[in-house]
C-alpha cells in the first residue's frame, strides 16, 4: 500500500512541471490562437540557464534566485521572439504558425548543444529539500513534496491574476474577441507580447524546477511538448484548470502505467486520451471551438485538370528522370531513389492537408509503419519482396485507420496536436518494445530481391511507383470522392447539409494518405536495408510538411518539386555542416515569413504578374484584422 | 467640426464596398446614417475605427487625421464604437465588461463612472456579477453602449442600436441616447428605422449601395418623400 502511495506522490510531483508548461501553452493559445511548438524549447532553455545560474550563484538564495532569474531571462527571450517572429504570422494559417515555431525549436536544439555541449548535465539539489521522508518504508524525496504543493499554489496565483487584475480581465476578453478589445482602445500588440511573456515564463519555470529531479539534456524539449500536447488535448486548450487536472491525470497514468505495462506505459495515456476525445472532443474543461477557416494555404484557387501542354511537360520530366541511370553513378541513383520515395511521402501528405484540409504533424507514423511492415514480413515471415511490397503498406493503412478514426473527430490545431501525439506514441512503442522491434537497434538486413537489387533497377522501381502514386492521387482530386473531400474542407456544415458524411470522408482520406505514405516507407526500408524508430519520428513528419510548404501548398506539383528540392538540399546540407538543425530551422522560418506560397506558388504568381500587372502585396503582412464576416 | 469623413473607399478582398463616402458631424450633434440592410452602414463605421484594413480617404477627428492610425489609437482619441453585433464578452461579468472599456478621463468629454452608467441603465446595476452570456438581447445592447462609454468618448458611433429590441427597450434606448447627447457626447447612429432615428437625430444621411445619396436635416428629409421611399424601406 505504502508503495502505491509513494508512486502516487511521484506522479503528483511530475505533474507540477507539466502543469506549468501546459498552462503556459494554453494561455498563449487562448489569446494569440498560436499553438506554440517552441514551448518545449523554452522549457529546455529554462532548465539549461537555471543549471548555469545555480552552479554560479551560491547558497540557498543563489539556488532559488537562479531558478527565478532563469525563468525571467527566458521570458525576455520570449518577448524578442514574439516581437520579431510571431507578430509577422498572427494572421497566417495555423499550419504556418506551428511550422515557424517548430523551426525555432530546431534552432534551439542545436544552439543549446553549441553552448552547453552534448552531455547530460546533472544540476544541484535544492537547498532545504535535499533529503527524503520515510513513509512506511518508502523514501519520498522532500523536493517532490515541495513540487506537489507548488502546483496548486501556481494554479491559485494564476487564478488571481486572471480574475482579479485588469490585465487578467483584458486577457480573458481578448481570448474571446480580440478585435473588440482593440475597438475599446486596448493595444493588442502589447497585450499579446505580455501574454506570450507570461506563458514562456511558466514554461521556463517548469524547466528550471526540474533540474534537481532530472538531468538536463538537449532532447527534453520534444519529450515535454508531446506530453503537453496530450495534456491540453485532454484538459481542453485554453483552460488553466483543465491543464492542471489533465497534468495530474497524465502524470498519474505514467506513474502507474509503468507498473502495468512496464515496456509500453504510454499506451495507457493513449487509451485515456482516446476515450476523452470520443466523449468530449474539445477536452474535459475546454469548449467547442467555432469552426475556423480550414484552408491550409493563403488562398486556395479552384483546382483544374492539367492542360494538354502541362501533361506533356509532366511526361517529359518523367522521361528525363527515367534516363538518369544512363549517365549517373550508383550514389546518384541511390539519392535519386530516396528523392522518389520522398516524393511519394510528400504527395500523400499534400493530399491530406491541401485537398482534405487536414494538416497532420505526425504523418511519418504511417511512413514508418509501412517500413516496419516490410521488416516484419521479410524478416519474420520470410516473404519475397514483391509480396512484402504489396502487404507491407497495409500496416500503415491499419495504423491510419485506427489513429485516423480519432484524429478526424477534431480539426485545426487539435488535429495537428493529436496526430503528433499519435506519431510519438508509435515511435515510443517502436523504441521501447525491444523484443519485437529491436528498439533503437532497429531491424537490419532487409535486402531487395535480385530483380530490384541493382541501383538502376531500384531507381526505376521507386520512380515508377512515385509517378503512379502522384497520378492516382491527382486523379482522385477530380473524382466524386475528391469533390466531397474538398467540400468538407471548405465548409463542413454546408457539406453535411447536402448529405456528405464529413467524418467518414475525412477518415477515408486519412487512410488513403496513410497507406500511400506506407508505400513510401516500404520502399524506403528496402532502399536502406534497415528500419529504425527514426523512420516514424517527429523530424521526419516535419520534413514532409516542409517539403509541401517549400514547394507550395496549393498545387500537387508543389509537393513533388518541394520534395525534390528539399531532399537534395538536406542531403547536401548534412554533408556540409554539423549544425543542420540550426540551418534548417532558420530556413523553415524564412519560408513561412517571406515565401509563404512556396516555390510553385511564387512561379505562378510571377507568371500571373506578367500577364496582368496587379500587385498583391506580401500576402501575410497585408492581411487585415477582420472578424469573420 | 467634430468628425469629418472625406472620400472614404473600402474593400473586402476584391469587392469594392464603399464609394467616396463623405459626411460631417458637428460638436454635440446627433447624426443618423440611414440605409437598408447591406447598404454599407456597418462597413462605414468599421472603416472609421480602422477595423477594415483596405480603406482610403480622409477621416478627420477633432481636426486630426486618424485614417492611418491603428484601431486602439483612434479609440483612445475619444472616438467610441458600439458594434451592431454587440460583441459582449460572454465569459466576463457586467462589471468586467465595463472594465475592459475603461480609459482615462478626457478634458473635452463627459466622464462616465460605473455608478453613472448604472443610473443610465438601471437594469445593468441589478446584474453587476452576471456573465454577459446570460443576458437578454436588450440588456446586452445596454451593456455594449455602457462599455464604450467607459472609455469617456467625445463621439460615439452607434451601429443599429434598436435592432431586434422590444418596443419597451427601444424607448429606454431613446432616453439613454438623449441623455448622452445632453451630457455632450456627439453621436453618429446608423439605423434602418426612420421613426427611431427621428426621435433622436438632428440631421441624417442616407447611404445606398456604398454611396451617400442624401444629406440634410430631418425636416429636409421629410420634405423629400421621393428620396425617403426610394432608399428606405418603411
Amino acid at each position: 500500500m505504502a508503495f502505491y502511495v509513494a508512486q502516487f506522490l511521484t506522479g503528483l510531483a511530475s505533474a507540477a512541471s507539466l502543469f506549468l508548461v501546459a498552462s503556459g501553452l494554453s494561455i498563449i493559445f487562448g489569446v494569440t490562437r498560436i499553438v506554440n511548438f517552441a514551448h518545449g524549447a523554452f522549457y529546455m532553455i529554462g532548465a539549461y540557464i537555471a543549471f548555469t545560474l545555480t552552479e554560479r550563484l551560491s547558497g540557498a538564495f543563489g539556488f532559488w534566485g537562479g531558478i527565478v532569474l532563469a525563468a525571467l531571462a527566458v521570458a525576455m527571450i520570449g518577448i524578442i521572439v514574439e516581437m520579431v517572429l510571431l507578430r509577422r504570422i498572427y494572421h497566417a494559417p495555423e499550419l504556418f504558425q506551428l511550422l515557424a515555431t517548430f523551426g525555432l525549436t530546431l534552432m534551439v536544439e542545436d544552439l543549446v548543444v553549441l553552448i552547453w555541449g552534448p552531455d547530460d548535465l546533472v544540476g544541484r539539489r535544492a537547498p532545504g529539500f535535499k533529503g527524503a521522508i520515510d513513509f512506511f518504508g518508502q523514501n519520498i524525496p522532500s523536493y517532490d513534496l515541495f513540487l506537489i504543493v507548488l502546483g496548486p499554489v501556481v494554479l491559485g496565483i494564476l487564478w488571481l491574476l486572471f480574475q482579479r487584475t485588469r490585465w487578467g480581465v483584458l486577457v480573458r476578453a481578448a481570448t474571446q474577441d480580440r478585435d473588440m478589445v482593440a475597438a475599446l482602445g486596448v493595444n493588442q500588440k502589447w497585450l499579446f507580447t505580455s501574454v506570450f511573456a507570461v506563458g514562456v515564463f511558466l514554461a521556463a519555470l517548469g524547466g528550471a524546477l526540474q533540474i534537481p529531479r532530472d538531468a538536463v539534456h538537449h532532447a527534453m524539449d520534444l519529450r515535454i511538448i508531446v506530453e503537453v500536447f496530450v495534456v491540453v488535448v485532454i484538459g481542453g486548450l485554453g483552460s488553466i484548470v483543465g491543464a492542471f487536472v489533465a497534468a495530474v491525470l497524465v502524470s498519474e497514468l505514467n506513474a502507474f502505467g509503468i507498473l502495468i505495462f512496464p515496456k509500453i506505459s504510454i499506451i495507457l495515456v493513449f487509451l485515456v486520451m482516446a476515450v476523452v476525445l470520443i466523449v468530449r472532443p474539445w477536452g474535459l474543461f475546454g469548449r467547442p471551438e467555432a469552426a475556423a477557416r480550414k484552408t491550409p494555404g493563403l488562398t486556395v484557387n479552384p483546382w483544374r485538370p492539367l492542360t494538354p501542354n502541362e501533361r506533356l511537360a509532366a511526361l517529359a520530366a518523367l522521361v528525363i528522370a527515367a534516363t538518369l541511370p544512363l549517365f549517373a553513378g550508383n550514389y546518384a541513383l541511390t539519392v535519386g531513389s530516396e528523392i522518389a520515395i520522398f516524393v511519394i511521402f510528400a504527395v500523400s501528405l499534400h493530399f491530406l492537408m491541401s485537398v482534405g484540409g487536414l494538416a497532420s504533424f505526425g504523418h511519418a507514423a504511417y511512413f514508418g509503419l509501412g517500413a516496419y511492415g516490410i521488416a516484419f514480413l521479410a524478416k519474420m515471415a520470410g516473404l519475397p519482396m514483391i509480396v512484402c511490397l504489396l502487404l507491407g503498406p497495409l500496416l500503415g493503412c491499419l495504423g491510419a485507420a485506427v489513429f485516423g478514426f480519432f484524429a478526424v473527430q477534431l480539426s485545426g490545431v487539435y488535429f495537428a496536436m493529436l496526430t503528433l501525439a499519435f506519431a510519438q506514441i508509435v515511435w515510443s512503442i517502436a523504441f521501447q518494445w525491444v523484443d519485437v522491434t529491436g528498439g533503437d537497434n532497429g531491424i537490419l538486413g532487409l535486402w531487395p530481391s535480385s530483380w530490384a537489387a541493382s541501383p538502376p533497377h531500384f531507381y526505376w522501381l521507386a520512380l515508377g511507383v512515385a509517378a503512379l502514386v502522384t497520378i492516382a492521387l491527382r486523379a482522385m482530386v477530380f473524382s466524386p470522392f475528391g469533390y466531397a473531400l474538398r467540400a468538407t474542407r471548405d465548409s463542413t456544415l454546408r457539406s453535411e447539409a447536402i448529405g456528405i458524411d464529413a467524418k467518414r470522408i475525412r477518415w477515408t482520406a486519412f487512410v488513403i494518405a496513410g497507406t500511400t505514405a506506407g508505400i513510401g516507407g516500404a520502399l524506403f526500408a528496402y532502399l536502406k536495408g534497415s528500419v529504425f524508430p527514426d523512420n516514424l519520428g517527429i523530424s521526419l513528419s516535419v520534413d514532409a510538411l516542409v517539403m509541401v510548404l517549400l514547394g507550395g501548398v496549393e498545387t500537387v506539383s508543389g509537393a513533388v518539386i518541394g520534395a525534390i528540392v528539399y531532399k537534395a538540399l538536406n542531403i547536401w546540407l548534412i554533408s556540409q555542416t554539423d549544425l543542420s538543425k540550426l540551418v534548417l530551422g532558420g530556413f523553415i522560418m524564412l519560408i513561412v515569413v517571406v515565401f509563404p506560397k512556396g516555390i510553385v506558388g511564387m512561379l505562378e504568381m510571377l507568371a500571373q504578374r506578367r500577364k496582368k500587372a496587379s500587385p498583391p502585396a506580401s500576402p501575410l503582412l497585408a492581411k487585415p484584422i477582420e472578424s469573420a464576416e | 467640426m467634430k468628425l469629418k469623413v472625406e472620400g472614404l473607399n473600402s474593400h473586402y478582398g476584391p469587392a469594392h464596398i464603399l464609394f467616396d463616402i463623405g459626411f460631417e458631424v458637428g460638436e454635440g450633434e446627433v447624426v443618423a446614417l440611414l440605409g437598408r440592410n447591406g447598404a454599407g452602414k456597418s462597413t462605414t463605421f468599421r472603416s472609421i475605427v480602422g477595423l477594415v484594413a483596405q480603406r482610403t480617404g480622409r477621416i478627420m477627428f477633432e481636426g486630426k487625421d486618424v485614417s492611418v492610425r491603428p484601431t486602439h489609437e483612434i479609440v483612445r482619441e475619444g472616438l467610441g464604437y458600439v458594434p451592431e453585433e454587440r460583441r459582449i464578452f460572454t465569459d466576463l461579468t457586467v462589471e468586467e465588461n465595463l472594465e475592459v472599456g475603461r480609459q482615462p478621463k478626457r478634458p473635452n468629454a463627459p466622464h462616465w463612472t460605473r455608478e453613472k452608467l448604472f443610473a443610465l441603465f438601471p437594469n445593468l446595476g441589478e446584474m453587476k456579477n452576471r456573465s454577459g452570456g446570460r443576458m437578454s438581447g436588450g440588456e446586452q445592447q445596454m451593456l455594449t453602449i455602457a462599455r464604450t462609454l467607459m472609455g469617456n468618448p467625445s463621439l460615439v458611433l452607434l451601429d443599429e442600436p434598436s435592432e431586434g429590441l422590444s418596443p419597451k427597450i427601444v424607448e429606454q434606448m431613446v432616453d439613454a441616447i438623449l441623455t448622452m447627447k445632453k451630457e455632450g457626447v456627439s453621436i453618429v447612429v446608423s439605423e434602418q428605422n426612420l421613426h427611431f432615428a427621428r426621435l433622436i437625430s438632428d440631421r441624417a444621411y442616407i447611404i445606398e449601395r456604398g454611396r451617400i445619396c442624401f444629406g440634410g436635416t430631418m425636416a429636409e428629409l421629410d420634405a423629400r418623400p421621393d428620396i425617403r421611399d426610394a432608399h428606405l424601406s418603411l
